[in-house]
């Protein structure tokens, strides 16, 4: 069923997200610390469980993607709602610091990417799945 | 044109799906056609959404884009926290765990340099800007981690409303120049695995620039670099207004 998986879907981001609060509330902090990555972690716990017990019908699955799916046009939506006005024409020092602040890392990702072995790209990685499973195909955009 | 105005109000959502719809339809025409797909349609989309974000402020004088005005409403809805946050965990189906285990050790050191790193530049240009006091330094330094940080250690040490202001408007600038820097810079630092993904979400930090970013870069490592950038504002949160402040304090005195 299809509303099995939204629903599975739902129950980690919530899960996730109180989850999250009570560890912020726990640290002393105003904010929610990793509810959404505490979701994701349950997300994939739980894939992982409906594949081993052979739960993982094509109706959990799409309810699910479909969200996943929907994730870029939610993204343009959201920013669509920025201050960007406020942003813009703050003054030079929020230039400044934001310029720098994002350099910054930008530099270190490309330093800490080249420490160590070099990963393997997303194309190899799927080139090996694909290898595998000759029937998956793109994922859709 | 009042009937058609009420329609599509009391629809809000269905036509905020219905403009997004046809805004990524037309970036992909214009990454296709015009461009001959060297920029993605996403980035495209992304850049559309804030230039319409940037024209709704200047119109309606608010501060939240184009759900400021009345037909747009439903944009709030459909890219506000719930659904947003909805699907970026539908995206971790796709993560492969056995590539995000391999990155954890320098995901969690990515986060350590990506609340320090911000937090140190930001505060050397509030001191080059004539701050001189702990507790602004330490707000405007927070507020170059991500626009979440900066209010809440403002709040936190009792910071004045125009470097609450200052505070947070850097930190929206970095995540609006991630969203639009990320597929510029994508290949020459990188970012083309998992590993650079998570090690990339855990050092920028914002949620919105990273999956922006990483959507107009690449959509497959989106999840990846989301898993990392969530804990991120929450050790920020957690450390500038304690440890780093104490910090500054002890340097700039009192």
């Amino acid at each position: 069923m299809t509303i099995s998986g939204v629903a599975l879907l739902a129950i980690c981001t919530l899960l996730g997200g109180f989850l999250g609060d009570l560890l912020g509330s726990a640290l002393g902090v105003k904010a929610n610390v990793g509810g959404v990555g505490i979701a994701m972690l349950l997300l994939i716990a739980a894939r992982l469980w409906l594949t081993r017990r052979g739960l993982m019908t094509a109706g959990v699955k799409f309810g699910v993607e479909f969200w996943g799916a929907l994730y870029i046009p939610i993204v343009v939506a959201m920013a669509a709602q920025q201050n960007v006005l406020v942003a813009a024409r703050s003054g030079p020092l929020v230039l400044i610091a934001g310029v720098a602040a994002v350099l910054v890392c930008f530099a270190t990702v490309a330093l800490i990417s080249r420490i160590g072995k070099k990963g393997e790209t997303m194309d190899e990685i799927e080139a090996k799945a694909r290898a595998r499973t000759p029937s998956a195909g793109e994922p859709t955009v | 044109m009042e009937i058609l105005k009420h329609a599509l109000s009391a629809n809000a959502l269905l036509t905020a799906f219905a403009v997004v719809g046809l805004v990524m339809w037309l970036s992909n025409a214009i990454s296709k056609r015009l461009l001959f797909g060297r920029v993605h349609g996403s980035a495209i989309a992304i850049v559309i959404g804030l230039a319409a974000a940037f024209a709704a402020g200047l119109w309606t004088g608010g501060d939240k884009g184009v759900v400021d005005i009345p037909v747009f409403a439903g944009i709030g809805l459909m890219g506000g926290a719930m659904l947003r946050d909805f699907a970026i965990v539908a995206t971790a189906f796709e993560v492969d765990v056995v590539q995000a285990r391999k990155a954890g050790a320098v995901g969690a050191l990515a986060l350590a340099l990506g609340t320090i790193l911000p937090f140190i530049v930001g505060s050397l240009i509030a001191v080059a800007f004539g701050y001189t006091d702990a507790v602004s330094i330490t707000t405007i330094g927070a507020g170059a981690v991500t626009y979440i940080v900066g209010p809440v250690t403002g709040a936190a040490l009792g910071a004045s409303s125009a470097v609450m202001a200052l505070s947070i408007a850097t930190g929206v600038f970095k995540a609006v120049l991630v969203m639009v820097g990320t597929p510029i810079v994508a290949k020459a630092i990188g970012l083309d695995n998992p590993r650079s993904a998570m090690v990339f979400g855990g050092l920028m930090g914002t949620v919105s620039g990273v999956s922006g970013g990483l959507a107009a870069t690449d959509r497959r490592l989106v999840p990846y670099g989301a898993l990392t950038a969530t804990f991120h504002t929450g050790l920020g949160c957690l450390v500038a207004p304690s440890i780093l402040y104490l910090i500054v304090r002890g340097i700039v005195g009192g």
